[in-house]
């Protein structure tokens, strides 16, 4: 699935729960997902910074292509950072520098956010596209 | 007391706050972070529009009538400071602007006098960070040394441990009249008794204590009691500092501008007699009369027989759901010093993730450290959930409350 197919999925799968209620449920569904994080991953330079749970954020390159990997101890911002891989993991450096991220104001999550979850939400985006720009 | 001789239920009470009848989210709101800040009661606001609009004029020096007026107004505010905490006189009552700049200014000011290198300052582990980091200024800039003292398990300080701290060195103890965080009545006037004893001043961080205490600062003896406007109903930008006048005299001045000299000259400058001296530069004329209307609602709610027994059902009733469930740990549990501000963690669910879905049910509660990161290390979490109720709110949303938080609960399991 291209990116834009991968978004576009997504935006309709948010479409069909009209209560933010229920688009919680589902992130939850999806933070449950994410596969294990490593305890030993769990350093402080994984840590992004703005967020007022911990989350921390994993870049690996294999075959031209950035893969990631993530946990958190909130669950809703563990399915926030969940959705975000979903979309980007397995992509290029190019592919991902050069996105404007445009599909998580489409579906309404940053507005949706009480301001520090949506400041959160912000540096999430911000630390995926430095890796993908600088590496780690 | 005007607006508030007749003793009104709590539906009247209600309608004093427009805010209480906003939607978020499709959902009436439940508004639980009172102890984050208060509403304010439309006496509050009309008293604040009515100054910007009918008497603006700064105040004190000139002589032209608006200038009287606004003076009137600041001055009168004084007045019914000074009678609702009882000081014995109106040079007691400092205006700052929030108890923040309250305690800074006794640690900066009574620390530059009688803070040298080598005393001791004693604070509390469940103390806001207001009153944390300006003795930490104090003591970093005069090398005296920060003690602190434990909190017991049930959330409220103990005298006999505080006695202890004490020694010849300590120059001041600061105490929260009602922990933030823990929501229990600190036995005040044991302890200040206890620090009197060993001829050691006290302050008192009333930020919380002013809201839910009838305060008596002669009968507590305390030495400074410092509060916030915003959290009593009144403007934000507002807060009193009160000190007894013998160290308020011997104190010298915070900072330094117009209002608070007596002369100026190159040569040397004289201070401006109480209150002024603590008082520079243009004040927050607009905002500080709006503490006459908040205290009168206050006092009219705290004596108010309706809000006395809902207040009394909502503390049973969240007290009781949030100690049976032994997936939430409750914080701060002296049953006999409780006030309606819970503080609670809840097994195998994130306080944040609790507060996102109960605000899109509607409530709104804090998350997180308050402001009180030392104590949240001293009770091993890395936050908690707030739930904090002022007199409009009833019984009724309190039920609603635990139903949304049972149900948040589920989500998240």
């Amino acid at each position: 699935m291209t990116l834009e197919e991968k978004k576009q999925e997504i935006i309709e799968e948010f479409s069909l729960y009209d209560e933010w209620l229920d688009k919680y449920e589902y992130l939850i569904e999806l933070g449950k997902s994410l596969e294990p994080f490593p305890e030993e991953k769990k350093t402080e330079d994984r840590l992004i910074k703005g967020c007022q749970s911990r989350v921390w954020l994993d870049a690996e390159e294999r075959d031209g292509m950035l893969y990631f990997s993530a946990d958190s101890d909130a669950i809703i911002t563990k399915g926030i950072i969940s959705l975000l891989i979903s979309v980007y993991s397995g992509r290029t450096r190019e592919e991902i520098a050069t996105d404007d991220f445009g599909f998580v104001a489409e579906i309404g999550l940053k507005e949706n956010l009480s301001p520090t979850r949506a400041n959160g939400l912000v540096s999430m985006i911000d630390t995926i596209k430095n890796l993908a720009e600088n590496g780690r | 007391m005007q607006n508030y001789q007749k003793q009104m239920t709590i539906t009247e009470i209600r309608s004093q706050f427009p805010i209480l009848d906003t939607c978020v989210y499709g959902k009436s709101l439940v508004y639980l972070d009172n102890a984050a800040t208060a509403q304010r009661p439309q006496a509050v606001v009309d008293c604040w529009k009515g100054l910007v609009e009918g008497s603006n004029a700064n105040i004190h020096r000139a002589v032209h009538s608006l200038a009287a007026q606004a003076t009137e107004a600041y001055e009168g505010a004084r007045d019914r400071v000074k009678t609702f905490i009882n000081a014995s006189a109106r040079e007691e009552i400092i205006f700052t602007s929030g108890a923040t700049a309250s305690i800074n200014l006794v640690a900066s000011s009574y620390g530059q006098l009688f803070v040298n290198q080598g005393d001791d300052v004693v604070v509390t582990v469940c103390e806001h960070h207001s009153d944390i980091v300006p003795w930490q200024l104090l003591c970093e800039r005069k090398g005296a040394v920060l003690k602190v003292l434990d909190v017991e398990e049930d959330g409220r300080l103990n005298p006999e441990i505080l006695k202890k701290l004490l020694t010849a060195r300590t120059k001041i103890v600061a105490i929260a009249h009602i922990s933030n965080v823990l929501g229990v009545v600190n036995p005040v006037k044991e302890l200040v008794s206890v620090c009197h004893a060993a001829g050691v001043p006290v302050l008192v961080d009333g930020s919380q204590g002013i809201v839910h205490e009838k305060v008596d600062v002669q009968d507590l003896d305390c030495d400074f009691y410092a509060f916030s406007g915003h959290k009593i109903y009144a403007a934000t930008g507002t807060g009193v500092l009160y000190g007894k006048r013998k160290w308020l005299d011997a104190m010298p001045p915070y900072m330094g501008g117009g209002e608070m000299i007596e002369t100026v000259r190159f040569s040397g400058t004289t201070y401006a007699p109480l209150p002024m001296k603590f008082e520079a530069g243009t004040q927050n004329f607009n905002a500080v009369p709006t503490l006459v209307p908040a205290l009168d609602f206050a006092e009219s709610a705290r004596e108010n027989p309706e809000v006395q027994a809902e207040q009394k059902a909502i503390l049973d009733y969240i007290y009781t759901q949030l100690t049976q469930d032994n997936r939430i740990v409750l914080y701060g549990t002296c049953p006999e010093a409780k006030i309606p501000v819970f503080s609670f963690a809840v097994k195998g669910a994130h306080h944040e993730d609790l507060a996102l879905i109960l605000d899109k049910m509607g409530v709104a509660v804090r998350s997180g450290q308050m402001c009180a990161e030392p104590l949240m290390d001293h009770l091993g979490v890395t936050g908690l959930l707030r739930a904090s109720f002022a007199p409009y709110n009833t019984l009724d949303e309190a039920k609603y409350f635990i139903t949304s938080l049972l149900r948040a609960i589920e989500m998240l399991q």
